[in-house]
């Protein structure tokens, strides 16, 4: 195999990533008869998705008669403290059920009522039970059911293992193509294609306690940035409340918010119940923001528990029930932790969960600033603004999934051409030469010693709560590890095959545009607001309730510039006026 | 706490090696932290498969002390000080810990998909189930594809039969199909013919090695091997089928 060579696939839709919206994205532009090509980082069905627990949020009021999109709309605004692209909540509200519903017609099996309806569980921060689910399991139901969807679909192909490093304009600026490489083999790949769904998820892994797994490194809104397109909110990362803490090894992974959804209490160490005196009213379902700021100042103030976090307690429930409704937990308690969760509370701290900014798209098609390229699920921004509530994000890989596959799929079949557009080779030779280059660098430094070192950075400087001189020093300290990624090593061997420390120190480079990014935006929003908190500035501006952050690439580097949003319709507005009238607690009963 | 001895194969196609390495050990670690240390410190090309650590994803299946397992459920407190790791045996190595389980998911597409009825198809009501009709299939969509249940199957393993046997994983993907209240195709011409499900004799080793503990055998393969029967074996209903044609539409056609 020559070094430079590389293998040529054409393709109309080009998706990078299998998870939810990737997969939903890869259907849709199909159906739109476009010839599709899904590449994913891992082996089909293993994307990050299948970690998602609670359930999918639908106002479908199986279980609440009172529910409407109007309520769903106006949680998931009220959740994101109102930085939310009010059209993204909208849409996301309106099209939930039919999602949900059209999965169920491709197979996806959910907890019924006891009519024979979906069942809907109550989760943080929603009015009503909205959550449709499968006991603990939700996201693999949804990703085996559109996997099996996908691949069923004619016209869609999936190369799984491959990951894609660098995205390819024609002259006149249209996305064009993209470089990728096998990881089995490192062979080279140049996608030739009308235009790019990206679909690649969060950025957790830049975080050291995180429950996103090594493939979270952000590359979608690197690949977006890299080539010319907007970043929005990058500043807003959620600490989910619950992760495991102890062991060490399973520090991080997540611990459903289900548990908290079918009565699980938190505590102190000193019995408390502390989140009467955060959340009165809400409690363990308010906010995840809120619950994880609350856990972290019981720790702080020296009330946490022996490991550094707080108690969740559901043995009040019968062991039978817990079994049924959180197996997964079960299992998962028993095996790492040695807990009988039906018998003894877990512990559990906040962990790095998700991003809420990420690519800059527009609400109704997903397209970014960049033609022929979209974005859809976590890696786009817009729809949770400063905090999003548990559920939200599967309706979101379904609602906004379909639509960025929809536009993608009618541009590639509207110009058949464009999929042979002019590529600037050179530019190809350019991407080549670094993707490679690191095998060139055997004194280099190991990319896991930086990658470590961003994480390290990122977790003390980019904390649950924040401050301006932390987040300075972080940003020259990210800025200087860059400046050292840029002259590693692979760690080992040079070989091309299965190399994950070649793939790790091409990874660094996606970690440390996000880390910038967020630090850099986060510099900007001098103020608290949802999952950004800033000890600094410990109150909501009301002045910035219209302001979103925006980032982009200039010859002079990343620059960020704040963007006024038009301010909501009437109808909307309305709706969230009105369900501050219309939340009692009678109701919930 | 002293030293883990951790051997682990290293090699390609061509060939390999068991690798010592010494692993600091930490509280309540499992075999996947201890290969992702050496990986780490020691051997930055080390290749393994691994996504959410949680027992969720099936990626880190490997054979643990000749045990086919998960790594990221297996405490090395267990083996007491020493561990040995290699790949899964009956997919052909790519790198170390890593093996082609392509042949999976072209099985897997060779199984029609979920087929409701037109009339199902074609109402705009949301549909109704029962929660104990759903609770059937749910079981064994459980699976999260680890393929640990290929890896010991000796029709697989032993005997190399891909050709003629799916395997349990699809024998639990056909009985989730099969067994699904709103599903109306007929698989079984298939399971007799492409899905060789009259190669499994039941010895269970698949139920054995689940980490999502699904009753492969019981509820999935031997549920299918006498609804199979049923069709082909049974002279009197054989003799009724073929006059009335059944009453499920066929995979024939």
């Amino acid at each position: 195999m020559n070094a430079t060579s590389y293998e040529t696939i054409e393709t109309d839709v080009l998706v990078l990533g299998a998870g939810g919206a990737g997969l939903r994205g890869a259907i849709a532009a199909a159906d739109a008869g476009a010839r599709v090509v899904v590449v994913c980082k891992s082996l089909l069905g293993k994307a990050h998705t299948v970690m998602a627990e609670g359930g999918v949020a639908a106002a479908m009021h199986n279980v609440a008669y009172q529910d409407t999109w109007e309520v769903h709309f106006a949680d998931t605004i009220k959740g994101g403290k109102f930085i939310n692209d009010w059209r993204m909540a909208e849409l996301h509200a309106k099209e939930s059920p039919e999602r949900v519903l059209e999965l169920e017609r491709w197979g996806a099996v959910f907890d019924r009522t006891w009519q024979g309806r979906i069942h809907q569980r109550p989760f943080g921060a929603h009015t009503y039970p909205r959550l449709a689910h499968i006991g603990d399991r939700t996201g693999l139901e949804l990703i085996r059911t559109l996997q099996d969807r996908a691949v069923h679909t004619s016209g869609v192909d999936v190369n799984m293992e491959v990951t894609v490093f660098k995205l390819l304009k024609s002259e006149v600026g249209r996305i064009a193509g993209a470089l990728a490489y096998r990881r089995s083999d490192g062979s080279l790949i140049l996608y030739r294609c009308a235009a790019v769904l990206l679909a690649t998820g969060g950025a957790g892994k830049m975080y050291r306690v995180t429950s996103n797994s090594w493939e979270c490194t952000g590359d979608g809104t690197a690949l977006a940035y890299d080539a010319g397109a907007q970043l929005r909110d990058m500043e807003m990362v959620q600490f989910h409340p619950t992760g495991m803490v102890w062991p060490s090894g399973v520090r991080g992974i997540l611990v459903t918010e289900g548990v908290r959804g079918e009565g699980g209490v938190l505590r102190n160490n000193g019995g408390e119940r502390f989140m009467e005196r955060y959340d009165p009213e809400r409690m363990e379902l308010s906010s995840r923001d809120v619950v994880a700021r609350a856990i972290n100042s019981e720790v702080l103030a020296g009330r946490g528990s022996p490991h550094g976090g707080a108690y969740l307690d559901i043995t009040h429930r019968k062991p039978e029930f817990i079994k049924s409704k959180l197996p997964s937990m079960y299992e998962q308690f028993l095996k790492l932790a040695k807990v009988d969760i039906t018998k003894q509370p877990m512990e559990v701290a906040p962990t790095i969960h998700y991003a809420m900014g990420g690519v800059r798209v527009e609400a109704e098609t997903g397209a970014t600033t960049v033609a022929g390229l979209y974005a859809a699920g976590e890696v786009a921004s817009g729809l949770h603004g400063a905090n999003r509530l548990g559920g939200n994000s599967l309706s979101d890989l379904l609602v906004f999934g379909k639509r960025a596959g929809d536009a993608a799929g009618l541009v590639a079949k509207a110009d058949p051409k464009a999929a042979q557009a002019n590529i600037d080779l050179a530019e190809v030779d350019q991407a080549i030469a670094e993707l490679t280059a690191p095998f060139s660098r055997p004194a280099g430094e190991n990319p896991y010693q930086l990658q470590a070192e961003i994480q390290e950075v990122m977790s003390v400087h980019a904390p649950i709560v924040r401050d301006a001189p932390g987040l300075k020093a972080g940003l020259e300290k990210i800025l200087d590890l860059a400046a050292r990624s840029r002259t590693c090593g692979t760690g080992g061997t040079n070989s091309r095959a299965f190399n994950p420390g070649w793939h790790t120190a091409h990874d660094l480079h996606s970690m440390l545009v996000n880390a910038e990014a967020l630090l850099r935006c986060a510099l900007e929003r001098k103020e608290s607001r949802g999952a950004h908190a800033r000890s600094d500035h410990p109150d909501t501006n009301d002045q910035l309730t219209s302001i979103n952050y925006v980032v982009e690439r200039t010859p002079d580097g990343m620059q960020v510039r704040t963007e006024r949003r038009p301010p909501m319709p009437e109808y909307l507005a309305e709706a969230v006026r009105r369900s501050y009238a219309r939340y009692t607690p009678e109701e919930m009963e | 706490m002293s030293d883990l001895d951790l051997k682990i194969w290293r090699g390609d196609p061509a060939g390999g090696e068991l690798v010592a390495y010494r692993v600091p050990v930490l509280e309540g670690m499992v075999v996947l932290d201890a290969v992702l240390w050496v990986q780490a410190n020691l051997a930055a090309d080390l290749a393994v498969r691994w996504n959410c650590k949680a027992a969720k994803c099936g990626s880190c299946s490997a054979e643990i002390q000749g045990f086919p397992r998960l790594m990221c459920k297996t405490p090395i407190a267990e083996y007491g000080g020493k561990v040995t790791v290699r790949p899964m045996n009956a997919f052909p190595v790519i790198k170390d810990l890593v093996t082609d389980v392509s042949w999976n998911y072209e099985v897997n597409k060779q199984i029609p998909p979920f087929t409701p009825s037109e009339k199902d198809l074609s109402t705009s009501e949301p549909w109704r189930m029962q929660q104990k009709d759903v609770e059937r299939v749910m079981e064994f969509r459980k699976c999260i594809e680890c393929f640990l249940c290929q890896d010991v199957c000796h029709v697989l393993r032993n005997h190399d039969l891909k050709s003629a046997f799916y395997g349990p994983r699809y024998m639990v993907r056909i009985a989730s199909l099969e067994m699904h209240p709103k599903d109306v195709l007929d698989r079984r011409p298939m399971l007799k013919e492409e899905a060789g499900v009259g190669y499994c004799n039941i010895t269970k080793c698949c139920t054995e090695v689940c980490p999502e503990h699904i009753k492969i055998t019981d509820n999935a393969i031997i549920p299918l091997k006498e609804r199979m029967d049923d069709v082909y074996f049974d002279p009197v209903r054989s003799l009724i089928n073929r006059l009335t044609g059944g009453g499920r539409k066929s995979t024939e056609g």
